[in-house]
């Protein structure tokens, strides 16, 4: 039963909300107003000589074929970091979850790797795979293969999507294992009596109790990848070698604070708005049909 | 733009409380040596506010090159700018556009009445800094060109004279060979290859790296890397990335390491890596010349620098101009200067202070710091050794460094990468042209 609260004074709910109104307003509204104009203009880096473009920014960054590389780049980098790190983490989950012995430490250590901030966690595989100095570069390339992620731009992209899943393991990891304790142990121990394998159990249980767990982690993942890898690629490979680990984000970092091209960087990140809100609405219309379902 | 702002307003807060001695006028120094060079760059300032008390130079670290940049053109927005800030020298392009936010170090000098002598300046270090009709912009400060680091240890074990470092490419290429032999893994490595294997490539073998004087001449200029002897020499080198007589081994100095521990027995990056070869390397090791292609260029030409100047960014009371003025002329001074270059390795930017130091005996007691200077003064410098002025330079730089990398990878041929250089940078000198033409 909802109990349905009524607030007798009419002003009393804007005075709740405006201070978050206010945050938003200055925080969000404000700069990407900002930004959006300023996407519109071509102007020097001290800004001396303005002029209106129009929409010249925006066909400059949606026609240049480089844009497009990043834009897949930046997919499929989401995509493999997303399934890499939420499928480690749930299998880690289903594991921590049936430890009988020591599971609390287990978790405890688990957790761990979310207190590391991105950048370092990319200097960390960085340093380790590096070809000269790191631990398993020098390694590799004693057994003869020829690893060099400064030189060979897959490498330096697999190792930038590892080290960014790793981190957001454990995270993923703190997700599953609540879902997993929700589920009553009830339904399992009943389809164990039936016969049920364990692994039959996971499948036709487990997993898809857990699918609304999964799905917002899914959708806080993809985010992640999009948004926040910035900070490892940032403290590793600038965006190189030949842009091989350039995303979005980081393009317009480039254009915008290197190149200090403002008006192309803010047109790039009115495209990067559009595709966050497209993210959110369609995050809303699948959990909105879940919840009727 | 919000974050460099609350920083500097931070700072600024922070100096205010700090109480003052006596009533001397602050003047910020926005700069982004790190480390030693930063420590170093600290005790110029101090030595110049102990010898008077008007003015008070303050100097702040602001980050890396480009953070540093970034964060002054920010603060300029926000009229929250310092007096003198430093400017790497692909930036150089983009703060002579700026106009109204530049005072030229010429002008202010004149407009101050401080003795100037524009003249007293290595023509080869302030080239760079000056416009077409050699007025001076922007003072030099660290300066620096590229040599050649070499293992003597390495080349004695392969039967080499450690006192006849290879002077062409192809005596590069056997020696490599020779080297390779003896168990060295790689020949030679490269630090900064945009700036060596190509801008300084070019001058030294008398090339343009673009059109109109390198872009000093107008904003209307087109790179010229594509040449047939720029694709020779990337060739060559992608072609020896195989055979690893040369290895790759990142963009900025990420290659050091190779040299340090010995993988591969030479070297080319700035001169200013001096000091962080000679603490690093547990061999005797040499410094010679860039190597150059007798095919190309029967004498090599000159090299050109890299490295930092500092600007007069406009905005600030009329009093601390006079100071800017004052400081400039401490700081070009024999002493400062010489003590500057023999500490760093940079470049003097007076022909006294390179006098003065080799009057000191500096160069005899450590053998090859003199390269770089004969490097720079080997040739009068041409319109195609005088230095560059290209807008969007740095993410030029990012072009090249991508292209080279694709060719070292062997994922295209040297022509193709350097075509492809040519193509999307021009794009770039467009937009900057278009940007700036007002």
């Amino acid at each position: 039963m909802a109990v349905q609260v009524v607030f007798r004074n009419r002003f009393l709910p804007y005075l709740l909300v405006a201070p978050q109104a206010a945050v938003t307003l200055v925080f969000f509204f404000w700069p990407a107003a900002q930004g959006m104009r300023q996407s519109l203009l071509r102007e020097d880096a001290f800004g001396l000589s303005t002029e209106f473009v129009g929409l010249d920014n925006y066909v400059e960054a949606l026609t240049d074929p480089r844009y497009l590389d990043t834009f897949l780049r930046s997919v499929a980098m989401s995509a493999l970091v997303a399934f890499l790190s939420m499928s480690t983490a749930l299998l880690l989950a289903a594991m921590a979850d049936r430890a009988v012995r020591g599971g609390r430490a287990y978790r405890t250590l688990l957790i761990w790797p979310y207190a590391v901030a991105p950048a370092l966690a990319g200097v960390l595989w960085f340093l380790m795979f590096n070809p000269t100095i790191g631990v398993v570069g020098v390694g590799l390339n004693r057994m003869g293969i020829a690893w060099n992620p400064y030189l060979d731009g897959a490498q330096a992209f697999v190792l930038v999507t590892v080290a960014a899943s790793w981190k957001q393991v454990s995270y993923n990891f703190v997700f599953f294992l609540a879902g997993l304790q929700a589920i009553p142990a009830a339904l399992i121990e009943a389809a164990a009596i039936d016969g049920a394998s364990p692994f039959r159990r996971f499948w036709t249980i487990v997993f898809p109790l857990l699918a609304p767990t999964s799905f917002f982690l899914l959708v806080v993942n993809v985010v992640y990848a999009f948004f926040e890898t910035f900070a490892v690629i940032h403290a590793t490979t600038q965006g190189g070698p030949g842009g091989a680990t350039e995303t979005l984000v980081y393009k317009v970092f480039n254009d915008g604070f290197i190149g200090l091209d403002l008006g192309g960087s803010a047109a790039q990140s009115a495209v990067l708005m559009a595709i966050v809100a497209a993210l959110t609405v369609a995050q809303f219309r699948l959990l909105d049909r879940k919840a009727g379902a | 733009m919000k974050l460099p702002r609350t920083i500097a307003a931070a700072l600024l807060g922070g100096l205010l409380l700090t109480p003052a001695a006596h009533a001397a006028t602050e003047i910020q120094w926005w700069h982004a040596m790190g480390g030693e060079l930063g420590e170093k760059l600290a005790s110029i300032a101090e030595g110049f506010n102990a010898t008077q008390s008007d003015y008070k130079i303050v100097p702040i670290y602001k980050g890396n090159y480009t953070e540093t940049m970034t964060a002054a053109v920010a603060a300029f927005r926000a009229r929250q700018n310092p007096a003198i800030v430093q400017v790497f020298e692909v930036g150089t392009a983009t703060m002579m556009a700026a106009k109204g936010a530049v005072y030229p170090v010429y002008k202010l000098m004149a407009d101050t009445r401080q003795p100037f002598d524009p003249k007293v300046y290595l023509a080869a270090v302030t080239g760079y800094y000056t416009d077409s009709h050699d007025n001076m912009l922007s003072l030099p400060f660290n300066s620096s060109t590229p040599v050649m680091y070499y293992n003597k240890d390495a080349f004695k074990k392969a039967g080499l004279n450690p006192d006849m470092p290879p002077r062409t490419w192809p005596e590069l290429e056997t020696a490599a060979k020779a080297l390779q032999k003896a168990g060295t893994p790689c020949g030679f490595t490269t630090g900064w290859q945009s700036w060596v294997q190509i801008e300084n490539f070019s001058a030294w073998h008398n090339l343009p790296i673009g059109t109109r004087e390198n872009g000093i001449a107008g904003l209307d200029t087109r790179l010229a890397i594509d040449s047939p002897a720029h694709v020779k020499h990337i060739g060559r080198m992608a072609a020896w990335q195989k055979s690893k007589i040369f290895d790759y081994g990142g963009r900025r100095s990420d290659a050091a390491p190779k040299f340090y521990k010995g993988d591969c027995a030479m070297y080319m990056n700035s001169s200013a890596s001096y000091a962080g070869v000679k603490k690093n390397v547990g061999f005797a090791f040499g410094v010679a010349p860039l190597p150059f292609w007798p095919e190309i260029a029967k004498e090599p030409q000159n090299t050109i620098i890299g490295g930092a100047s500092l600007w007069v960014l406009n905005g600030r009371p009329k009093a601390e101009y006079a100071g800017v003025a004052k400081f400039f002329s401490y700081l070009s001074s024999p002493a400062v200067q010489a003590d500057w270059h023999q500490f760093t390795g940079y470049l003097p930017i007076t022909k006294a202070a390179y006098e003065l130091t080799r009057s000191q005996g500096f160069y005899d007691r450590n053998p090859g710091t003199d390269v770089a200077i004969k490097e720079i003064t080997h040739k009068a410098p041409t319109a195609n050794s005088k230095g560059l002025r290209f807008g969007n330079f740095v993410q030029i730089r990012d072009i090249i460094n991508d292209e080279l990398e694709s060719a070292w990878a062997g994922k295209v041929d040297a022509k193709t990468a350097l075509k492809t250089m040519v193509e999307r940078g021009n794009k770039l000198l467009r937009a900057f042209e278009k940007a700036n033409k007002g």
